[in-house]
C-alpha cells in the first residue's frame, strides 16, 4: 500500500446526503473479478447527465471529494473505494460516513476525513466559486487547508498510523501466528466445522 | 462477578486473540461465509502472495447474488456472471472451500443457507462480505458484514483486527397488532433512528416484542440493522433459538449440545449492565410500514401521506426529501395507498424464508394478482424452495398469478436478469430502496411479505386488512 502523508489537489463539491455505495458504483460492475479499472463504473447512473458534477470541465483531474453527510452508506462493496481510488481520488471529505465503507477505505489506502458538516459547507463554498482552489491535507497534523481555511479533520488513529506507514494488515496479523494458534486450541467441541 | 456486561461485549471478550492497547483487538472469526460477489479478489490476494485458507473447515460458500432463478440447469446465460460463478467454483476448489453450487440443495442466499445449516449458533463470531450479515445476529451471534480486504485477511488469518463497538439497546415493548410483522418493526425502527443511527453500535433488540418473535422475525430485524448504519444486530439466545437449532445438520449434538446450551444461556446481557444509547419502542403503536423514498430511513405507516419537503426539520433534509420525491416520481400529500405498483417482489434475505412466503400465501390463497402486476416469489435458498413446494405453497401462488422461481438474491439487487424497467415501481420485501437497486430507474417501496401480497392483489400498496374477503 502506498503511504499518504500529505496530498494537495483540488476537489469536486457533491452536494448530496446519502451517497450509498449503490450509487458510487452500480451492482451491474461488481461482476468483474478484478481489483482495478474501475474507474467508469464510479457513480456510473449519474455521470449519464452531462451537468453531473464529475462531468463538467472545470472539475477534471480532482483527486478530493467533498461530500454531504452519511457517504458511503449501504452496501459493504469495497468496489465502492476502489472505483473512487480508480478515478483518481486520493481523499473523501464529509460529516459522517457509513463504518464499512469507513473500514473498507483505510485498507485501501482512501482517506476518510470527517470534518463539521458547516466546514464542509465552506468548502463547498470556495470550491465552486473557484474550481481550482488546490485543497491540501496533512495526515500527519490532521488538517485540511483550501485557501484562508484551515480545518482540524477526524480518522481513527490506527487507520492514520497504517496510512502514514502505508503497511498492509495481513502483514500485521501474519507476526501475531503464534498466539492465533494458540487461541485455536481453546475453540469449545461445540462449536461447527464446516 | 465481574462487571455486567452486554452480550456484544460478552461474545467479543470471548474472541480476543491479542488484545493491543491503542490498536485493534485481534478478534477470532468462528465462521465465514463467502459468494461470488466479493471473494474474487480475496482469493486473487491470496495467491499472489502465496498464502493458503487457514481454515477450510470454517468457511463456507455459496451462489447466490448473480445467477438466474430460472433455467437454474442450463449454463447461466451472462457471461459476466458465469466467469464470476466459475471463478468462485475454481477458486473453491483450488484453496479447499467447501461450495454449496447452483442446483445443490444445500445452496441459497448465504445468510439464509448458514441459519438453516445450523452453521450459525449463539455467541459465535460470523462474517461475510455482505453487509446483510447481521442477519445472523438474531441467534446471538457477533455478525457483521466486511469488505474484500477483509475477507481476504480472515482467509488467510481465520482473524480480524477490530475496534470495539458501541451497543444501542433497542426496546420493542408490548404486543404487535394484527397483521404487524418484524419487517413493520425494523421500518419503523429505522426511520426513527435514521439512516446514521446506528453508526458505530451494535443494536441489541429486547422486550416482549422481540421476545414473542419467532427466528425468521428476529433474522428480518437484525438483517436491516444495517439500513440504519449499524455493523451488526443482537438478539438474546433463548427457548425460540434453541428449538430452531435442535437437529439442524451442524448443531452441536449429545454432550456438545448439554455443553452449548450452558453456554448459549450465560451469554444474554447482564440485567444491570449498561449500554452506550437506548431507544424505546411501544409494539403496541405500530402499524404496517412502507417506504416512500430512496433510503430505507424515508417510511411512514401505510395509512400516511407522502410527506411535503417544505415540513422537514433541516436543510439537508429537505434536498434529500425533494430529490427522493423527484427520483421516484411522487407527489407530496398522496396517500401511499394509491400508489400504484408494476411488480411485486417477494423474497431476499430480508423475507425470503418459509415462514414470509407462508405469510404472503394466506393473503393469496383465493385471491389473484392484480392484473398489470407481476409477482416474482424468490424463496431465500432451495431448502426453503422444497419446503414450500412440500407445504403447497408454490400452487397457492401459481394459482394466484405469481412467478414461482429458484433460489437466490434475484430482484434485491438485480444482478441477475431479474430487474425492474426504468420508471417502473415495484412493492419489494427486500431491505434497500436506493435508486436503481433492483434495476436501473426502478423505484422501490419497501414492505412486509403480508403488505407485498395484499399489494399484489390490489394493484396498490396495501395490506390485508385493506383487501376484500377472499373468494
Ligand atoms: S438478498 Fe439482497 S441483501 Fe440479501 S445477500 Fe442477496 S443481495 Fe444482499
Amino acid at each position: 500500500m502506498e503511504a499518504f502523508t500529505v496530498h494537495t489537489g483540488s476537489a469536486a463539491p457533491l452536494r448530496r446526503s446519502n451517497v450509498d455505495t449503490d450509487q458510487i458504483i452500480p451492482a451491474e460492475y461488481l461482476k468483474r473479478v478484478t481489483r482495478h479499472g474501475f474507474e467508469d463504473a464510479l457513480f456510473a447512473s449519474w455521470r449519464k447527465d452531462p451537468e453531473f458534477i464529475l462531468n463538467r470541465p472545470e472539475y477534471q483531474g480532482v483527486s478530493i471529494l467533498v461530500a454531504g453527510p452519511d457517504f458511503g452508506t449501504g452496501s459493504s462493496r469495497e468496489h465502492a473505494v476502489w472505483a473512487l481510488q480508480d478515478f483518481g481520488f486520493k481523499a473523501v471529505l464529509s460529516s459522517r460516513y457509513a463504518d464499512i465503507f469507513r473500514g473498507n477505505s483505510g485498507k485501501g489506502g482512501l482517506l476518510t476525513a470527517q470534518l463539521d458538516h458547516e466546514v464542509i459547507e465552506s468548502i463547498w463554498e470556495i470550491i465552486e466559486s473557484d474550481p481550482n482552489a488546490q485543497v491540501t491535507i496533512d495526515l500527519t497534523a490532521k488538517t485540511v487547508s483550501v485557501g484562508e481555511l484551515v480545518a482540524e479533520f477526524e480518522v481513527d488513529d490506527y487507520v492514520r498510523w497504517r496510512l502514514l506507514e502505508g503497511l498492509d494488515d495481513i502483514g500485521i496479523t501474519m507476526q501475531q501466528e503464534t498466539d492465533i494458534t494458540e487461541f485455536e486450541k481453546t475453540r469449545p467441541t461445540y462449536k461447527p466445522t464446516v | 462477578m465481574g462487571t455486567p456486561r452486554t452480550m456484544a461485549e460478552k461474545v467479543w471478550a470471548d474472541h480476543i486473540v491479542t488484545h493491543g492497547e491503542g490498536k485493534p483487538d485481534l478478534l477470532y472469526i468462528d465462521l465465514h461465509l463467502i459468494h461470488e460477489v466479493t471473494s474474487p479478489q480475496a482469493f486473487d490476494g491470496l495467491r499472489d502472495a502465496g498464502r493458503p485458507v487457514r481454515r477450510p473447515d470454517l468457511t463456507v460458500a455459496t451462489e447466490d447474488h448473480n445467477i438466474p432463478t430460472v433455467d437454474v440447469d442450463k449454463p447461466i446465460a451472462d457471461p459476466i456472471s458465469r466467469i464470476q460463478v466459475e471463478t468462485l467454483r475454481r477458486n473453491c476448489e483450488e484453496f479447499g472451500v467447501k461450495l454449496y453450487p447452483l442446483g445443490d440443495v444445500e445452496q441459497g442466499i448465504v445468510h439464509v443457507v448458514g441459519p438453516q445449516m445450523g452453521l450459525t449458533q449463539p455467541g459465535m463470531t460470523i462474517v461475510c462480505g455482505d453487509s446483510h450479515t447481521s442477519t445472523h445476529g438474531a441467534f446471538g451471534a457477533l455478525a457483521f458484514g466486511i469488505g474484500t480486504s477483509e475477507v481476504e485477511h480472515v482467509l488467510a488469518t481465520q482473524t480480524l483486527p477490530l475496534k470495539p463497538f458501541k451497543t444501542m439497546a433497542i426496546t420493542v415493548e408490548g404486543e404487535l397488532p394484527a397483521g404487524v410483522s418484524a419487517k413493520d418493526i425494523i421500518l419503523a425502527v429505522i426511520a426513527k433512528i435514521g439512516t446514521g443511527g446506528g453508526q458505530g453500535y451494535v443494536l441489541e433488540y429486547r422486550g416482549s416484542a422481540i421476545r414473542n418473535l419467532s427466528m425468521e422475525g428476529r433474522m428480518t430485524i437484525c438483517n436491516m440493522s444495517i439500513e440504519a448504519g449499524a455493523r451488526a444486530g443482537l438478539v438474546a439466545p433463548d427457548e425460540t433459538t434453541f428449538a430452531y437449532l435442535k437437529d439442524k445438520p451442524h448443531s452441536p449434538q449429545g454432550a456438545d449440545w448439554d455443553a452449548a446450551v450452558e453456554y448459549w444461556k450465560s451469554l444474554p446481557t447482564d440485567s444491570d449492565a449498561k449500554f452506550d444509547a437506548e431507544v424505546i419502542i411501544d409494539a403496541t403503536t405500530l402499524s404496517p410500514f412502507v417506504t416512500w423514498g430512496t433510503n430505507p430511513g424515508q417510511g411512514l405507516p401505510l395509512s400516511a401521506s407522502i410527506p411535503n419537503p417544505g415540513d422537514a426539520a433541516n436543510e439537508v433534509e429537505r434536498v434529500a426529501i425533494e430529490q427522493a420525491l423527484s427520483y421516484m416520481d411522487l407527489t407530496p400529500g398522496t396517500p401511499l395507498k394509491e400508489i400504484a405498483v408494476d411488480t411485486v417482489f417477494l423474497g431476499s434475505c430480508t423475507n425470503g424464508r418459509i415462514e414470509d412466503l407462508r405469510a404472503a400465501a394466506a393473503v393469496l390463497e383465493g385471491r389473484s394478482v392484480a392484473p398489470n402486476v407481476r409477482l416474482l416469489v424468490v424463496p431465500g435458498s432451495t431448502r426453503v424452495r422444497l419446503q414450500a413446494e412440500s407445504e403447497g405453497l408454490d400452487q397457492v401462488f401459481l394459482a394466484a398469478g405469481a412467478e414461482w422461481r429458484g433460489a437466490g438474491c434475484s430482484m434485491c439487487l438485480a444482478m441477475n436478469p431479474d430487474k425492474l424497467a426504468p420508471g417502473e415501481r415495484s412493492a419489494s420485501t427486500s431491505n434497500r430502496n436506493f435508486e436503481g437497486r433492483q434495476g436501473p430507474g426502478g423505484r422501490t417501496h419497501l414492505v412486509s411479505p403480508e403488505v407485498a401480497a395484499a399489494t399484489a392483489v390490489a394493484g396498490t400498496l396495501s395490506s390485508p386488512a385493506d383487501l376484500e374477503v377472499a373468494s
